[in-house]
């Protein structure tokens, strides 16, 4: 596969238009339809996800970005439609075999496992362990050693994401944005080439906002791929390299953030209602 | 009053097969309750194929013991199977729903006219375990001081069943420090964090009831082996909820747990008991606690509210992690 370029810089030709095929995509959706009764939540004709670059999921309340992680992510199954993940078509895989493959998500309520400790969780996260099959568990002797390599990997993640104080800490013993880190940290142990954040900085305190987008940057900065849902507007300018804007389940807009905050369906779906820009020209009826 | 007989039927109880008996279905449940999160109402279900798979095999097929036992644990499996696919996918509570249901359903099957020809029906199966008698190296005789003292036949499966105890508390043991432990753990705190993390989440759970299945299906066969008897009747769903309560008592999701609070529920029901009789012949208690049925309902009342007590003031029970337990999920 390609080198890490300067990632903005691979989409530099890109057209910003709804369904745009990407120089090096990592995610390819095609027609992906989920109804909830007569609700069409989502429909997603074509959606391409640029490798190695950090793609914002945005959209109004109800849009459907989370429905779309559920789907994508084996979460929740789709009505038709087909998706490829490096080239692999994933359509219809279970959750975890999806996890397996390398495209890791998390959940916009953060899913702590309170009575595991923080290491614990961490440990979790690591794939292919032996000692996780039930009859070689019996035996320490035959897991031993990969659980050290796994411990190892846990501390210093830990380190990075400023969690290895609380190592042996229960994780529910953590704050609202210590779990966030520690999800995104327990993320990683999977050794993923995309991670799916879903409201990465939902109930964060502004104080470790920062620190949270940080470790995001830093995830592309490790050759990762990373969409992420998010309603700060803020946020998205400042770290995504692509936006995606849908509306009632559908991609309404895709291009680099700035050409997206001055896409006209996306004001009038999105933006003039929730950031008071002067859009009173475009909204008439 | 006396207080050393009181003591002796107690401690005999609590030493006894029956409350190995009860460790033994409640080490199965710690595995799916107290780790896995799975609320398994049925426990007593898996005895009963345990104890109707030893019981058809030896007293109606005339096959040996070891066949029998195989055949009880392999029925265990089948009902664990057959318990877990449909409903392992759904939400915890029509799980939940299911085992109860099910262990009713082969409980009222057991004592069926229809199979009667089989099972025995009401009547049930007798002589079921002589081989496991003709194994006893122990001589004839009584052991123990006075109330306190097992007839040999009494102490051989008291021991066997302890020893099965001993095994099946160190395999769990063993299986919950291990990595396939920490994914049972983590299914009980959330399981779509587990399936986010790539494990095959509906699989472990499968293994779980499995192997809680198995054990308890073992606590069944004893069960068996101990009157050499089966009655569908003793297989009521009060036996799972004593199996709750043994846990509860010693302490959800803790290894010795069970086995301490199997030891301890059986001393109080058996204690309470023996000090009403006795304070019943003694004139000692107004009217409406004497007569023969007393002695069982006050100390089922007695032990009813100590666990009350304990879930106010030690809700971990004696072993448990009260930090643990009360962190929110």
């Amino acid at each position: 596969m390609s080198e890490p370029v300067a990632s903005a810089d691979a989409l530099a030709g890109t057209a910003p238009e709804p369904g745009v095929p990407k120089p090096d995509p990592i995610l390819v959706i095609d027609g992906v339809r989920r109804s909830f009764g007569g609700l069409l939540a989502v429909d997603v004709d074509h959606l391409e996800v640029q490798r190695g670059v950090i793609t914002a999921l945005i959209g109004p309340n109800g849009a459907g970005k989370t429905t779309l992680f559920n789907l994508l992510t084996g979460f929740d199954k789709a009505d038709g439609g087909r998706w490829s993940f490096d080239g692999r078509a994933i359509a219809g895989a279970p959750p975890h075999r999806i996890a397996q493959f390398g495209m890791v998500r998390t959940f916009q309520l953060t899913k702590a496992l309170a009575r595991l400790t923080v290491l614990e969780n961490m440990k979790l996260g690591a794939v292919h362990q032996r000692g996780e099959r039930f009859f070689p568990a019996v035996v320490r002797t035959l897991w031993r050693e990969q659980e050290r390599e796994i411990e190892a990997r846990a501390e210093r993640l830990l380190e990075q994401f400023n969690l290895a104080h609380m190592r042996d800490e229960y994780a529910g013993t953590l704050s609202g944005g210590q779990r966030k880190l520690l999800e995104l940290a327990r993320a990683l142990m999977v050794e993923p080439r995309l991670v799916m954040l879903d409201e990465p900085m939902a109930g964060v305190n502004p104080a470790l906002t920062q620190l949270v987008l940080e470790h995001v940057v830093a995830l592309r900065d490790a050759n990762m791929s990373v969409v992420f849902v998010e309603h700060d507007m803020d946020v998205v300018m400042t770290i995504s390299d692509w936006v995606v804007c849908l509306g009632e389940g559908s991609v309404i807009a895709e291009g680099p953030p700035d050409s997206i905050v001055a896409n006209s369906e996306v004001i009038d779906a999105y933006l003039g209602s929730e950031h008071g820009a002067p859009v009173a020209t475009e909204a008439g009826p | 009053m006396d207080f050393a007989t009181i003591f002796g039927n107690a401690l005999r109880s609590a030493l006894g097969a029956d409350a190995a008996i009860y460790a033994l279905a409640a080490i199965g449940l710690n595995l799916h309750f107290g780790y896995t999160g799975l609320l398994n109402f049925g426990q007593v279900g898996f005895m009963i194929v345990g104890a109707y798979g030893l019981a058809v095999s030896v007293a109606t097929w005339g096959w040996s013991m070891w066949v029998g036992i195989g055949v009880g644990l392999g029925l265990a499996v089948v009902l664990a199977l057959a318990l877990g696919l449909p409903t392992l996918r759904l939400r915890a509570d029509y799980f939940a729903i299911t085992t109860v249901a099910s262990a009713e359903i082969l409980r009222i099957l057991a004592r069926s006219k229809a199979l009667e020809d089989w099972t025995g029906g009401v009547y049930g199966l007798q002589r079921i375990a002589p081989s496991f008698y003709d194994l006893n190296p122990i001589p004839r005789g009584r052991y123990g001081p006075g109330t306190f003292s097992f007839p040999h036949q009494q102490l051989w499966v008291a021991i066997v069943t302890w020893a099965l105890v001993a095994l099946c508390t160190v395999l769990v043991a063993l299986l919950v420090r291990s990595p396939w432990g920490r994914v049972l753990k983590a299914i009980r705190e959330d399981e779509d964090a587990v399936r986010s993390l790539g494990k095959n989440v509906v699989g472990y759970k499968m293994q779980s009831l499995v192997v809680g299945g198995m054990i308890g299906a073992l606590a069944g066969i004893m069960l068996a082996v101990n009157g050499s008897a089966v009655n569908a009747d003793s297989f009521q769903p009060t036996v799972t909820f004593f199996a709750y309560a043994v846990l509860i008592l010693g302490g959800v999701a803790t290894r010795v747990g069970p086995v301490v609070g199997a030891a301890l529920f059986w001393f109080l029901i058996s204690g309470v008991e023996s000090f009403v009789r006795e304070a019943g012949s003694e004139d000692l208690l107004p009217n409406f606690l004497s007569g023969p049925n007393a002695p069982g309902a006050v100390s089922n009342t007695l032990v009813g509210l100590l666990l009350i007590g304990l879930l106010l003031f030690r809700p971990q029970g004696i072993f448990g992690n009260r930090r643990e337990m009360e962190l929110s999920v």
